[in-house]
């Protein structure tokens, strides 16, 4: 097993609901989406935005999409028109969630190296 | 794919604030039969609140006027509806001002503007919490009562049954005000196909239709991060068409020889855009099962959506809140290599020392570094000596005005009063912002419909 960054391996888009973000986080090869399943926990979730995320998190898959729901809740300083954040709207929490490293097979890992960047 | 006629419903905004030519486009460059616009977000009907309160003619996306007067002689010729939310909280000033548009020109005689009123609840709102309708937040429980004094505006979100009775009486531009964005779409898929509202499969993928239309070019290659370096021609990127078959299913396209990408993915990326739980979005008309979408490629910038599945909707529609909660201000400075960083948190908090000294109280204040965390925090890690320049971006926030007006005052003098290799203040003073906040509540439905209603105004 190798460590590789979630943004090599999946996509994302976030956006906002009140004082809570999405993030959608969808693999780019459809085999990779057990991987995902199983390395994106709700706890791993909310270990990774620490206090980024002041309250609960939720999950939710879409497999005809190949793609899980993430909601953090309690992630824009109050949200929209209230929040001192740069990104009130939470239009980043998608590549936030991106940095986070996951350990995958090592075939998994030279197939897919470099795949979330531009060259 | 099914057989037989095909509704082509094309997107043309997908905010107020979006590209003002992408309209004009959808009209001229190829064949469309509907175009939506999508103007409202919970931000923004709580600006267009505060710009009614300053001048009660106001309260709508002001763009849509002279959108509508270039727009009118083309869409009486080629007889494309226009279906939008533009009204915001004043659809009556909206529509009113589209009417004198198509008089300037010149389509007089023959046009007509569709006016959905009744959304708004403010004149309402005591009789309304009289009869028991607490308003809870929903996210805090907290009944409405416990601010009602700071309400500014309330708007019921509601569906495609005023948008169809709009339809039938023949209007050639239905302006609403906190129309759901999704039954912009839907609601000619409904009135062109005559699907009535228990056929939930078919509303709900007219459901899905609608989220994926609603963003503009959010969904062609906009926004889109997969491969973003190889999407072709933004400049001129293609909104989203949906063409649209009476047995449900639909395609997404753009008009020919236009920018963007259409593909699985970048429609992937805008289904799960802003979901919630996705076996229930849930809409005024119905509640959509996002994990039944199936997404076929079906050729060059084209993807053909089956298999939706929908459910009856609640007795509910949410209500969208505005309240008065304060005030907050954002002053930003920018510094120079070395150090950076350093120079901007020192100057960050040497400017909350004075706050303190000068005894001044704000409920939160915010310190980021554009540049370097003000979008990851603290994943982005520590910042190396050595990076060229940052922005300070300092924002406080509190229900004391005079306290944050002094906060804006004490910007500057950091210019020369604090670290060095500090410059990017030409702009002046930061401005004082009063917050509208927004305040989601649910409403027993029988206490919003009745009230509905549809004006037919003749251009």
């Amino acid at each position: 097993m190798t460590m590789m960054p979630l943004v090599d391996l999946a996509h994302a888009r976030s956006g906002d609901k009140g004082d809570t973000a999405n993030v959608g986080v969808i693999v780019y090869e459809t085999e990779h989406y057990d991987l995902l399943r199983e390395a994106l926990t709700v706890e791993r979730v909310k270990e990774h935005f620490g206090e980024l995320v002041k309250g609960s998190v939720e999950r939710f898959e879409l497999p005809n999409l190949h793609a899980l729901n993430f909601l953090l809740h309690g992630a824009l300083d109050g949200g929209g028109t209230v929040s001192l954040m740069n990104d009130a709207q939470g239009k980043v929490f998608s590549t936030a969630l991106l940095r986070m490293e996951i350990d995958v097979p090592d075939e998994v890992a030279s197939k897919m190296r470099g795949r979330g960047r531009a060259p | 794919m099914a057989e037989g006629k095909i509704v082509r419903i094309a997107g043309g905004q997908g905010f107020w604030g979006d590209d003002l030519e992408a309209p004009v486009r959808q009209v001229e460059q190829g064949p469309i039969d509907y175009l939506m616009l999508d103007y409202l977000a919970e931000v923004t009907m709580s600006i267009m609140q505060k710009q009614r309160a300053r001048d009660p003619g106001a309260g709508f996306a002001r763009d849509f006027v002279p959108l509508m007067e270039r727009l009118f002689p083309a869409i009486v010729e080629k007889s494309i509806r226009i279906v939008t939310n533009a009204g915001g909280v004043n659809p009556r000033g909206c529509a009113e001002a589209v009417v004198e548009a198509g008089r300037a020109a010149g389509v007089e005689g023959r046009a007509s503007v569709g006016m959905v009123t009744g959304d708004d609840l403010m004149d309402r709102l005591d009789s309304l919490l009289s009869e028991g309708h607490e308003l809870r937040n929903m996210d805090t429980d907290e009944p409405l009562s416990t601010i009602r004094d700071r309400v500014q505006s309330a708007n019921a979100y509601i569906g495609a049954a005023p948008i169809l009775g709009a339809l039938v009486k023949g209007a050639d531009v239905i302006v609403t005000g906190r129309s759901t964005d999704t039954a912009l779409t839907y609601a000619p898929m409904m009135h062109e196909f005559g699907w009535s509202a228990d056929d939930y499969d078919r509303v709900a993928a007219g459901v899905v239709a609608g989220h994926i239309n609603e963003c503009g070019a959010q969904c062609t290659g906009g926004n889109c991060l997969i491969d973003w370096w190889t999407v072709p021609d933004l400049d001129r990127v293609g909104f989203p068409i949906i063409e649209a078959h009476r047995n449900g299913e639909f395609v997404v396209t753009k008009h020919d020889g236009t920018g963007g990408r259409v593909t699985r993915a970048t429609v992937s990326e805008q289904i799960v855009y802003e979901m919630g739980d996705p076996t229930n979005y849930i809409t005024p008309d119905v509640i959509a099962d996002f994990t039944t979408i199936q997404l076929t490629d079906a050729g060059d910038d084209r993807v053909r959506v089956h298999g939706v599945r929908g459910k009856p909707a609640t007795e509910f529609l949410k209500v969208s809140i505005a309240y008065s909660d304060g005030y907050k201000a954002v002053g930003t400075l920018t510094y120079a290599w070395p150090d950076a960083a350093a120079k901007a948190r020192r100057a960050a908090q040497v400017l909350r020392e004075r706050l303190d000294r000068l005894g001044l109280e704000f409920d939160d204040i915010r310190t980021e570094l554009v540049g370097w965390d003000s979008t990851h925090g603290f994943l982005a890690g520590e910042p190396p000596a050595d990076l060229p320049e940052v922005q300070l971006r300092i924002g406080v926030r509190g229900h004391d005005r005079a306290a944050v007006e002094r906060f804006t005052r004490e910007i500057a003098p950091l210019i020369l009063t604090g670290p060095p290799s500090v410059t990017g203040f030409a702009g002046g003073r930061p401005r004082t912002q009063e917050i509208m906040a927004y305040w989601p509540a649910l409403i027993r439905r029988e206490a919003v419909e009745p009230n509905l209603s549809v004006e037919v105004l003749p251009v």
